[in-house]
């Protein structure tokens, strides 16, 4: 009972923030509502006993990039943009192309329902953390490692791109 | 027979040859000729035929009386092959190009000739001043050649060639002067009215070959008797009616004589020739070649010797009142073609013919010397402006007065043997036709005697400058007339004691002779008689050559004679001793004078019937080709020309155009898809993926789908 | 302790749920940073269901794999923005729809 409301308080926070942060004509706005859906999700995790995750979805997520993107906002040019349409000519076609793709999922899963034999819930380990470093570092090394080399790129990519021409 | 003596027999078609050459020789090559040269060539030809007709004449006199009958055939002209007739029985049609001299013909020949030829050089006299001289003698020997034809023919298709040509020729020669309209307005009514009458003859060629199933004059009698036909047969009595139908265009009698008097524009030798002599004559020529067809229809002889008798009478009636010296020889020549018309009709073929060779002496003779009267006179042709030229142009004076003589029947001249013989027929036939034809004499006394009494007699009329010039005419003009006059008198004679009638008597009569032809109406093939009356007829028609009573014939011959001069007398009283009376006479009689006068508007009344109904026909069919043809044809067919190029143009602009413009229409709708996947905008892009992503769901969750269930 | 979960087809639906938003989001604004914003929204669904998932089998995969797209996210977020900022430099727009030298 206590997990229901618990989700759903953090479910409708989500769904909510994320409807506000798509229909918002200021930037900021819309940025701050991004922000409160990531908490939401991360609260989400929270409840599946994701702490690590709970915590890297914070730091990482919000703290990060949430804080990027406020970075950027704040170097264009807002006045402008808020006089402007802010929806584009293939809002009607593409939101109802968008919810058709919901609906067929939707439906798909109300009809699988049941089809598959429910399955047993396993319990996980009591600590999340350790686990999951333990995965990373033996299993998922190779893409550890790649990840990081990722981020490096993105890293002297985004130097690059953002740097003013001297 | 040895050779020499047939050889004018033989040689028959050389006769309408010679004049045929010389009317080449002038068409092709005339022009450059000079007239002495044209004198000689066209004069002489006419000359030889007249020699060779003369040859020819007395080699058949030559041959015993029931063999004289010469043919010559030249050539196949039509051979057609067998043919069905009215009756069904097969017939084969073949005319040939085929001479038939017997004694018909003969008397034809010469007479043709013979006058032609004294005509010939009359002519080189009175159109030596003339312009177009060779034409005139081209067109003179055509005719020639053309009537001699028609006379010598021994079937009746040539005789049809001869008589279309002498029609021809006519048209040509009364049109002469083409420049003056009223010539050749008169040559194209000659024609015309000719060719109504040439539509009977025709029909009745056709006729004669769908019944009898021949058209050679041989056979018309044989075959006349081998189809039994009764007399007075239907079929029989179309054809002859037919032929004379033809006979009245080609002679002037009522109700085609109408062009005749209108003829008298051509130039006076033509006149004299054509007019007098020979062409028309030919109807009278035609009637009594085809008499065994006549013989077997009493209804349409009746109606020969009817409008004969009436047109002699309504002819002379008109020649009466007639100021011009021509029209007057015009309407008498009409008068005396009745008076042959009626000898043919009450069966006096013979006595026809006689007058047809008397009539060609005296009235050529006539014309002749009228021509000279007017060459006396520089052309003045109205009598009413002559008068007291008896004494200045004595030898046509004379000659003149001997045909008048002739012409009124005054014995011992030729006309009146003719006339009389005529006028016997005729009583024995019908009273009334006999009172007909015996005023009629004295009209024509009379009016022929007005004409020579104010021509030469009285007081002078004649304009001051033409009496200076008043002058006798050459002599290539007065010695043809002189010949003519001696002809005038004596040509009678041989008709005396009936020689005449015998020499023609095969033509004319029955035969016995199993060669050559016999006809056979009156008498069976083995030689019994169909009837009495038949009998009767024959007994009484190869007995008499004689009329049955003298004395009925005395009393004829005195009462022609007597009215003859009671004619003559009336005139000289008239126009010589009180010449102030027919004046009044003629306004005293008023409006039937004007009706004669005006020549009982006949002409005007043709005019109104047919010939401006004509005109109307022709005008009704040139609006019909202006209105209908020319609007809906020719502008129609512009109209059509624009529709189509209408349409046309929709196809090119709607089909052809169109199937360009489907073509870039297909290219655009495709490009309309492929714009959408190059727009430069990525969300269209994000928009493509999720489409793609919806289908590839779709079929995925499809394939699960079967799976699960 | 008993592990207990709620049912995992509400973490599906809302995952459902924000990932269309996240489509419409992307699909539908002209302005590219918010089109960005709504790619990491579309992630984020996407990790829910991944870490939901995980806590179903008791499997720590899940987990694992969301956090590589977490950094992944952080990788491209950075790099997308560098890209922004680049093109607002030159053409001084924000707007998808003006963004299209691409095309011909």
């Amino acid at each position: 009972m206590f997990s229901h409301t618990v989700f759903y308080f953090f479910a409708l926070l989500a769904v909510a923030s994320a409807i506000m942060m798509v229909t918002r004509r200021n930037i900021i706005h819309s940025a701050v509502y991004l922000i409160t859906t990531l908490l939401a999700t991360a609260g989400i995790f929270l409840q599946l006993d994701a702490e690590f995750l709970f915590v890297v979805q914070i730091i990482l997520y919000v703290g990060g990039i949430m804080v990027l993107f406020v970075f950027v906002i704040m170097l264009v040019n807002l006045d402008v943009s808020l006089r402007l349409v802010q929806f584009n000519h293939q809002r009607f076609v593409a939101g109802a192309l968008a919810l058709i793709l919901g609906g067929q999922v939707f439906i798909a899963f109300r009809v699988g329902r049941g089809v598959l034999p429910h399955p047993v819930l396993r319990s996980m380990s009591p600590k999340n953390t350790e686990a999951v470093g333990d995965a990373l570092f033996t299993h998922y090394m190779l893409p550890f490692e790649i990840a990081s080399i990722l981020l490096l790129v993105a890293m002297i990519g985004a130097v690059v791109m953002a740097k003013r021409r001297v | 027979m040895s050779a020499p003596l047939t050889y004018f027999l033989d040689h028959i078609w050389l006769i309408p040859l010679f004049p045929l050459a010389t009317a080449a020789v002038m068409l092709f090559c005339g022009r450059r000729l000079q007239n002495s040269v044209v004198n000689l060539l066209c004069v002489g030809s006419v000359f030889l035929s007249f020699l060779y007709s003369l040859g020819a004449f007395l080699q058949l006199t030559a041959m015993p009386a029931g063999e004289r009958i010469a043919t010559k055939i030249l050539f196949a002209w039509i051979p057609a092959g067998p043919y069905h007739m009215l009756d069904g029985r097969i017939a084969n049609f073949v005319a040939d190009w085929g001479f038939q001299l017997d004694p018909l013909s003969a008397v034809m020949i010469l007479i043709v000739t013979g006058v032609g030829l004294l005509i010939h050089v009359y002519s080189t006299g009175y159109m030596a001043h003339e312009g177009g001289y060779y034409r005139f003698f081209g067109y003179l020997n055509l005719f020639m050649f053309s009537m001699l034809m028609l006379v010598l023919a021994n079937n009746l298709l040539l005789l049809f060639v001869g008589w279309e040509g002498v029609g021809t020729c006519s048209y040509l020669l009364i049109g002469f002067y083409f420049h003056k309209k009223s010539a050749s307005d008169a040559g194209k009514k000659a024609f015309i009215v000719n060719r109504i009458g040439d539509a009977g003859f025709l029909l009745g060629i056709f006729l004669t070959s769908a019944v009898l199933g021949t058209i050679r004059f041989a056979e018309i009698s044989p075959s006349l008797a081998a189809g039994h036909f009764a007399i007075g047969d239907p079929r029989i009595t179309a054809i002859a009616f037919l032929f004379f139908v033809g006979a009245t265009g080609k002679s002037a009698q009522i109700p085609l004589y109408v062009w005749l008097p209108d003829a008298m524009e051509g130039p006076t030798p033509v006149s004299a020739l054509i007019h007098a002599a020979t062409m028309v004559t030919a109807g009278v020529y035609m009637v009594t070649r085809t008499n065994a067809i006549y013989q077997l229809a009493p209804s349409a002889m009746a109606i020969v010797a009817i409008i004969g008798a009436i047109t002699a009478l309504f002819a002379a009636s008109m020649g009466v009142v007639q100021n011009d010296i021509k029209k007057v020889l015009a309407y008498s020549t009409i008068s005396q073609l009745g008076y042959m018309f009626l000898a043919l009709g009450v069966g006096a073929f013979a006595a026809g013919i006689f007058h047809l060779m008397t009539h060609a002496f005296f009235k050529g003779l006539l014309f002749l010397a009228a021509g000279s009267v007017i060459h006396a006179v520089s052309g003045e042709q109205d009598i009413q402006k002559m008068g007291a030229l008896s004494g200045k142009i004595r030898k046509t004076y004379r000659t003149m007065l001997v045909a008048t003589l002739a012409i009124a029947g005054v014995p011992p001249l030729a006309g009146f043997f003719s006339k009389d013989e005529i006028l016997g027929h005729a009583f024995r036939s019908s009273h009334l036709l006999w009172l007909i034809g015996w005023l009629t004499a004295g009209m024509t006394a009379f009016y022929m005697f007005r004409l020579l009494f104010l021509t030469f007699h009285g007081q002078s009329r004649v304009d001051h400058e033409v009496e200076h010039h008043i002058h006798e005419s050459p002599n290539s003009m007065l010695v043809p007339l002189m010949i003519l006059a001696v002809l005038s008198v004596i040509g009678g004679w041989v008709g005396i004691g009936g020689r005449f009638e015998h020499f023609l008597a095969p033509v004319v009569r029955v035969q016995r002779h199993t060669e050559g032809f016999h006809r056979v109406p009156l008498i069976g093939q083995e030689g019994e008689f169909r009837s009495e009356d038949a009998r009767k007829e024959l007994e009484q028609e190869l007995g008499a050559t004689t009329p049955a009573a003298p004395s009925e014939e005395i009393i004829l011959m005195g009462a022609s004679v007597a009215i003859a001069f009671a004619g003559i007398g009336l005139a000289w009283f008239l126009y010589l001793k009180r010449t102030d009376l027919p004046d009044k006479i003629a306004k005293s009689l008023g409006g039937f004078y004007r009706l004669v006068c005006n020549k009982y508007y006949v002409d005007e009344l043709y005019d109104a019937l047919f010939v401006n109904r004509a005109k109307d026909l022709g005008l009704a069919l040139g609006s019909f080709d202006r209105n209908v043809i020319d609007d809906a044809g020719v502008n129609g067919a512009g109209w059509l020309t624009r529709f189509i190029s209408k349409v046309s143009m929709w196809w090119d602009t709607w089909i052809v155009d169109g199937s360009v413009r489907l073509g870039s229409f297909f290219v655009y709708c495709l490009g309309f898809v492929s714009k959408f996947l190059e727009t430069g905008y990525v969300q269209n892009y994000m928009l493509l993926i999720v489409v793609g992503l919806i289908g590839f769901l779709a079929y995925y969750f499809y394939l699960a789908h079967h799976v699960i269930h | 302790m008993a592990p207990t979960m709620i049912s995992p087809d509400y973490y599906l639906m809302l995952s459902l749920a924000l990932f269309t938003i996240g489509v419409i989001g992307v699909l539908t604004r002209r302005n590219v940073i918010i089109i960005l914003m709504s790619i990491e929204l579309i992630l984020n669904a996407v990790n829910i269901n991944l870490v939901a998932f995980s806590r179903l089998w008791g499997d720590v995969n899940g987990q694992v794999f969301a956090i590589f797209i977490i950094t992944d996210a952080a990788a491209e977020a950075a790099v997308g923005l560098g890209i922004i900022l680049a093109f607002f430099r030159n053409r001084e727009t924000l707007l998808a729809d003006e963004m299209d030298l691409l095309k011909w």
